[in-house]
Formats: C-alpha cells, sequence, structure tokens
C-alpha cells in the first residue's frame, strides 16, 4: 500500500487538480477520436455542400444542399433506398422469427443441449466476408452446392442461376445475411428466456394454459423488450448493409441489389463524385440516427421497467 | 503538364546488357543526364490477363539488373480496381505511383484529368512505324500520347476442335451465323448443354464483347462526334438483340450474364463450352493440361464476321503511363520503354503477343503459336475503340447495367438502351 501512495505522490504533483489528471490521462484517446471521427465527418460535411468531382482536380465550388436536393429527387436514390428497405425488412423478419424458434429449441432440456448452443453460434462466429464468399460459392450456377441439392432432389429440372437472375439474387442474399444473424438473435432471446422466472409459467400452466397460449400471453409479454431491441439493433445493422452484398452480387445483377450503402459507394468511388457521395453518407446516417434514437429511447423504458 | 523536361536519358553506363539497353538508348534518344543516387520507382500493374505477374517480374529484373541506379517496386491490383486505384491515389494526393497500367478507354479522361503525362514527344519514331496502330491508339487521346503502348490484345474465337468434329465439322465458322448454325448441331447432338459462353457479368467484359459484335453487325460507333448517343440503334442495339437471343435460344450459357473472363476460361477449360470469345492470354492456359481438361482441343482464329465484315475485334490495348505527381519521370519513361520493347515482347510472347509488327514476320517467334499469330493477323485488321470520350467511366457503368436489364429479360434491349440515352446528358457533366 504504502509502495502505491508513493508513486500516486509521484504522478499527482500537488499543484495537479484530479480534474486535469483525469483530462490527461482522457487527452490520447479524444485526439485519436477527434482525428478517425471528428475530422471525417467534418470533411464529408464540407464535400457534401461542395461540387468537388475528383476527376476534376481544381474545381470545387461551393452548391449548398445541391446535391442533397439532386439526390433526393433521383429516382435512382429511392430505388436504391426500396432495396435496402426490403432487404431490411424481410432480412430481420426472417431474423426474428427463426431465432426466437431456435431460442426456443435451445431453452428446452435437450440431452445435446450445449452442442447444439454452439454449433448455432458457428455461423455468427465466422466474419462477414467468409460467409458471403461461401455463399457466392453454394449459389453458383455451375458447380455451386444449391443447385446440387436441389437438381438431384429433383425440385428443379435444370440449374438456376441464382445470383445473376434479377428476380433471385436479392433473396439469396438476404438468405446469406439471415444465415449469419440468427444466431445472434437466437442468442440474445434465449438469454431473456433464462431471465423468465419458472414459477411464472408453471402458474400458466396450472391456469390450464396450453403451451401455445403460455407463450403469447406469458412469454412473449416478458421478451418484448429484448426484441424491440434486437429489432432496432439488426435494422439499424441491415439498412446500412454493403459487404455480403458487396462479395456476393457486386449490386448486380442490373443493380438489383444495390444497396442505398453500394449507391453511396458507387457514386464517391466509381463516378468520383465525392460531393454527391457525402450527401448521400449524410442522408444514410440521417436515417440511422433517426433509427437509434429510437433505439435509446427503448432501452431507456427497459430500465425503466 | 509542360513542366516536363525528359529528353535527355541515358549516359549511364550500360554495362553488358549491351543488345537490349542499346536498343532502349536509341529509342530514348540518347544523352547525357546523370541522376545523382539511386532512384525507386512505384510502377502498378494488373492480376489477369495478358502478361502474368511472373513475366512482369522477370521484366523488371532484367530492367533493374540494367540499370543498378533505378530500383523498381511493383504492385499488382485487380484489372476491377485499377482505375480506382490510380485516380484515387493521384487525384487523392497520395500520389505514390511513377508508373500505371493504362487501359485503352482511359487516356481521355486521364488526359482532361491531368492524371498522366503527356509523353509524345518520348514515343521514338520506331514506334509509329513498327507497332500496330491499334496498340498506338490505345494510349492516345486527340493525337497525343498518354502511354507507351505495351499490350496489344483483343477477344479470339476460341473453339473446341473435338466438339466440333463430332458435330461433323471440319473447319471452325467464319461467320456469326455460322457458329450459330455449329451451336445448334452441337447442342442437340447432346455434346454439350450450353455451346457459348461469354463474359457478360455487369463488369467491362461485357462491354468488349458487345463491341467487337456490334462492330460487324452494323457498326461500333457508340457516340457521335456531337456526343448524341447511337448506341440505341444501329449495330450496338442489333448486337444487344442478338446477345439475347442467343441466350433465349439456349445456345449461350445463361449463366455467362454472371461471368468474367476467367470465369470464361474455367468453363471452356472444363470442357463446358465449344465456343468462347476471350483475350489472347486464354489460349496457352486452355491448352495447359494443369490448367485445364481439354488442352490440346483448343484452337483459336479471328473473331467471325457477319454480311460485308469479315471479322472485328474490340481494343483492348493496355499502356504504361506516367503519372503527373511522379518525381522521376525520367527514369519512369525509360522503364516504361524497357516493358514495351521489342526484345522484352518477343522474349514474353506466350501470354501476350507482340505489339510489333515486326515480331509476326518472325518465324522463331510465330512458331511458338502459329494459329494464334495467324489469328492475330487477321484480327488485327479490324479492331475498334470503345467510344474515346472523357466521360467513359459513367457510361460505360450505364451501358453495363442496360446490358444486363437486357441480357437478363427486366427490359427489351431497345428500352434499356433508350434509357441510358436518356441520361447521357447527365453523365457528360
Amino acid at each position: 500500500m504504502a509502495g502505491l501512495t508513493a508513486a500516486r505522490r509521484r504522478l499527482r504533483p500537488a499543484a495537479w487538480p484530479e480534474a486535469w489528471v483525469a483530462g490527461a490521462f482522457v487527452t490520447p484517446a479524444a485526439l485519436v477520436i477527434l482525428l478517425v471521427v471528428a475530422y471525417p465527418l467534418a470533411r464529408a460535411l464540407w464535400l457534401s455542400v461542395h461540387d468537388v468531382v475528383l476527376t476534376r482536380p481544381g474545381e470545387e465550388p461551393f452548391v449548398g444542399l445541391a446535391s442533397y436536393a439532386d439526390e433526393l429527387a433521383n429516382p435512382d436514390f429511392w430505388a436504391a433506398v426500396w432495396r435496402s428497405l426490403c432487404f431490411t425488412i424481410v432480412s430481420t423478419a426472417i431474423e426474428l422469427v427463426v431465432g426466437i424458434g431456435l431460442a426456443l429449441l435451445m431453452d428446452q432440456p435437450l440431452r445435446f443441449r450445449w452442442l447444439l448452443r454452439s454449433l448455432v453460434i458457428l455461423p455468427w462466429a465466422l466474419p462477414t466476408i467468409v460467409n458471403a464468399l461461401m455463399w457466392r460459392w453454394i449459389d453458383n450456377a455451375e458447380y455451386g452446392a444449391l443447385n446440387a441439392l436441389l437438381f438431384q432432389t429433383g425440385l428443379i429440372d435444370s440449374y438456376q442461376q441464382w445470383l445473376s437472375n434479377p428476380s433471385t439474387a436479392m433473396w439469396m442474399v438476404i438468405i446469406a445475411d439471415a444465415w449469419k444473424m440468427t444466431p445472434l438473435v437466437a442468442i440474445l432471446v434465449l438469454a431473456a428466456l433464462q431471465g423468465i422466472s419458472r414459477e411464472q409459467i408453471e402458474a400458466a400452466r396450472v391456469d390450464g394454459a396450453g403451451t401455445f397460449t403460455t407463450f403469447r400471453y406469458v412469454v412473449l409479454p416478458l421478451l418484448t423488450p429484448t426484441l424491440l431491441i434486437v429489432l432496432v439493433l439488426r435494422t439499424m445493422e441491415a439498412f446500412k448493409v454493403f459487404d455480403i452484398i458487396w462479395i456476393m452480387t457486386n449490386g448486380g445483377p442490373a443493380n438489383e441489389t444495390q444497396s442505398i450503402a453500394i449507391y453511396a459507394y458507387q457514386t464517391a468511388y466509381r463516378a468520383y463524385d465525392f460531393g454527391r457521395g457525402s450527401a448521400l453518407g449524410y442522408l444514410i446516417a440521417l436515417a440511422i440516427m433517426f433509427l437509434a434514437a429510437i433505439y435509446l429511447r427503448l432501452l431507456g423504458r427497459v430500465g425503466r421497467t | 503538364m509542360s513542366s516536363m523536361s525528359i529528353g535527355r536519358l541515358g549516359g549511364r553506363r550500360l554495362g553488358a546488357l549491351a543488345a537490349t539497353a542499346a536498343f532502349l538508348v536509341a529509342a530514348c534518344g540518347a544523352g547525357a543526364s546523370p541522376s545523382a543516387g539511386p532512384v525507386t520507382l512505384t510502377a502498378l500493374f494488373m492480376k489477369q490477363a495478358a502478361y502474368s505477374e511472373d513475366n512482369v517480374k522477370e521484366m523488371t529484373k532484367a530492367f533493374t539488373d540494367a540499370n543498378p541506379n533505378i530500383q523498381v517496386n511493383l504492385e499488382f491490383v485487380a484489372y476491377d480496381a485499377l482505375h480506382d486505384k490510380i485516380v484515387t491515389d493521384q487525384a487523392g494526393g497520395a500520389g505514390t505511383y511513377d508508373t500505371v497500367l493504362l487501359d485503352a478507354i482511359w487516356p481521355a479522361e486521364f488526359a482532361k484529368a491531368m492524371l498522366v503525362r503527356d509523353i509524345t514527344d518520348k514515343i521514338p519514331a520506331e514506334y509509329k512505324n513498327d507497332v500496330f496502330a491499334s496498340a498506338l491508339a490505345g494510349g492516345a487521346f486527340q493525337d497525343r500520347f498518354y502511354a507507351v503502348p505495351w499490350i496489344n490484345d483483343t477477344k479470339f474465337l476460341f473453339y473446341n476442335k473435338k466438339m466440333l468434329s463430332d458435330a461433323g465439322f471440319t473447319t471452325p465458322p467464319k461467320t456469326w451465323d455460322e457458329l450459330l448454325t455449329q451451336a445448334r448441331a452441337i447442342k442437340d447432338k447432346g455434346i454439350v448443354q450450353f455451346p457459348i459462353v461469354w463474359s457478360w457479368a455487369q463488369a467491362e467484359a461485357a462491354i468488349c464483347d458487345w463491341t467487337q459484335l456490334a462492330a460487324v453487325m452494323g457498326g461500333a460507333d457508340f457516340v457521335d462526334a456531337s456526343g448524341a448517343a447511337k448506341f440505341n440503334g444501329g449495330g450496338a442495339l442489333a448486337a444487344l438483340e442478338w446477345m439475347k437471343k442467343t441466350i433465349d435460344d439456349g445456345l449461350t450459357n445463361p449463366a455467362s450474364t454472371g461471368f468474367l473472363e476467367e470465369d470464361v476460361r474455367n468453363t471452356f477449360s472444363a470442357g463446358g463450352a465449344a465456343f468462347a470469345l476471350n483475350w489472347t492470354y486464354m489460349y496457352n492456359l486452355a491448352n495447359d493440361p494443369a490448367e485445364s481438361t481439354v488442352a490440346g482441343q483448343v484452337s483459336v482464329v479471328g473473331s467471325p464476321g457477319m454480311g460485308s465484315v469479315a471479322t472485328s475485334g474490340v481494343n483492348g490495348g493496355m499502356g504504361i503511363a506516367v503519372t503527373a505527381n511522379s518525381k522521376h519521370p525520367d527514369e519512369a519513361i525509360k522503364y516504361a520503354l524497357w516493358m514495351a520493347s521489342k526484345p522484352m515482347q518477343d522474349t514474353y510472347a506466350q501470354l501476350s503477343l507482340p505489339m510489333w509488327k515486326s515480331s509476326f514476320q518472325d518465324p522463331d517467334i510465330t512458331k511458338t503459336a502459329p494459329e494464334l499469330f495467324a489469328a492475330a493477323a487477321t484480327e488485327f485488321t479490324n479492331l475498334v475503340m470503345r467510344p474515346v470520350v472523357p466521360y467513359y467511366t459513367p457510361l460505360s457503368s450505364a451501358l453495363q447495367v442496360a446490358l444486363q436489364e437486357a441480357l437478363t429479360g427486366k427490359k427489351s434491349a431497345k428500352q434499356a438502351l433508350d434509357d441510358v440515352a436518356a441520361k447521357l446528358p447527365d453523365l457528360q457533366k
């Protein structure tokens, strides 16, 4: 103890108030955050109100909110928003339904429950890129496992172009995303399930409630706070989806899987229009912040109950 | 970029590698400019097609051996990342690269953005006489040179001799109609389910095939001199409708709409197609037993014609450009000229045909791949450029989407191309 006190004395000369010391410790981290968060944000804001095209160096006129207005009036923008929404709603719905089902299963006193729980978590443990590459192989028209399975079981009579057919590509991406993210939902819901006391469920049983009634009127209401959080979290993540689509389809075929994040990337890095790309970045950020605000409110409500 | 002051190259002792190096000194215009101390260049190349990474490394080693004062760091990226890499590096201000590989479709855009140097004065006289016009055109914009021509490439018609003879054909098709007739017979005999495979993914590769077809189906002039769209009619429209029809008829592998060049090579090399359009590099690889199950059955001819046009090829040339940001432009151009020199090109002719006309007269070189040189001698007579416009990249992106829409049946060919034509003024901004 004595040594520690001595060390503390050495570190904190009498002239330094505690707040200064705290400040000194926080400064390096704050500088890093400024550098990697605040500066890019400010720079992107500046870019979004200027006409900056990388292949036209030297001309960067101020254009105000023109880039925002142009995008909001651009049908390509809204088509990308619509695709992101479809992706978000369908994949989140699948993940919630299957995730709850899996959680209920893992909550049962099964013999190999530990094995089931470890296996379920595997897809989530894979990096997104690996998962996307894996699904690109599975969905490959020529040598993919999916075609082989469906063809050999007689469900299809010729190989299908899952990823290059505009009407199936988005579904394939959604399936790949659901495959990866469902375990997260399942684990979170499982944690909530285990927080529900057995007495409540047994009381419902004694009152004559069947399995479904118990789930609908006892378990589900108790799960609601967790489900809401999962819902908002997944919605936020799914809305800004980029990597899994980029690897699997590059936004194709015929832009059919071009999400809003991919649209923004292509505007900035394919057309080199950094002005519009930054404006798009800000529009996406606003949408996500809106979702985040809902998330924070929900968290607050959950905290109070 | 008027601040360029090369002109006074050479002067260094050229050592024992006299044969090659002397050529180079002549090429650069001998003079004296002893640069102090060692110089390190950074050069950007691509991973696939044409010369392999190993080829480039060996050519570069020969250069640094002959020029001990110059070191060259090599970087290789996928073709699809090359353009973005150059623009972000140069315009973004990092300026890492001294030389960059430049596709034939970029000089207009890069010259206008002043990302690469005008090297018109540095192109030696023998280039104008002995290099194929198509290779020269690939590095030029408005009669100025922005790249040392390096690769003279186009897409040839590869065919599987065995499949053709099994179907009763002794000669390869000379026209696209004849090709479809042969493909139909091959399909009907059950030799292969989809006889033709293409690289029609949403990428530049699809534009190349389309341009090559359009050139024999009515012309590949996509944009006229006033900047008005022509790609929604004429040869361009006819070619796209023809492409779609081959899918509908079951002659083209429908997976082609998701394929790049390597997928074409893999499918063809696995015996999954009788015909394929691809770059020169496929010839050796498809006949290599380690890479291909149909090695020995693969032959190549000039791309078929139609009507009065005997053949056509898309100009797939690439050159080595010196960046505007390069701090060592003299050494950079010296390196570029070395890579393009006839001795280098003749030594490494297996994966990329030499761009020197005289190489085609040299039996020592042509004997390595007589079929390929014969095909090239035919097809190089009609190589067509994709639109030489500064807005090529956004135009190509929009056209790639239109091709996908038409080929996957989302829109009619006419509608898809009309939609791009309507957006053209936006793309030209």
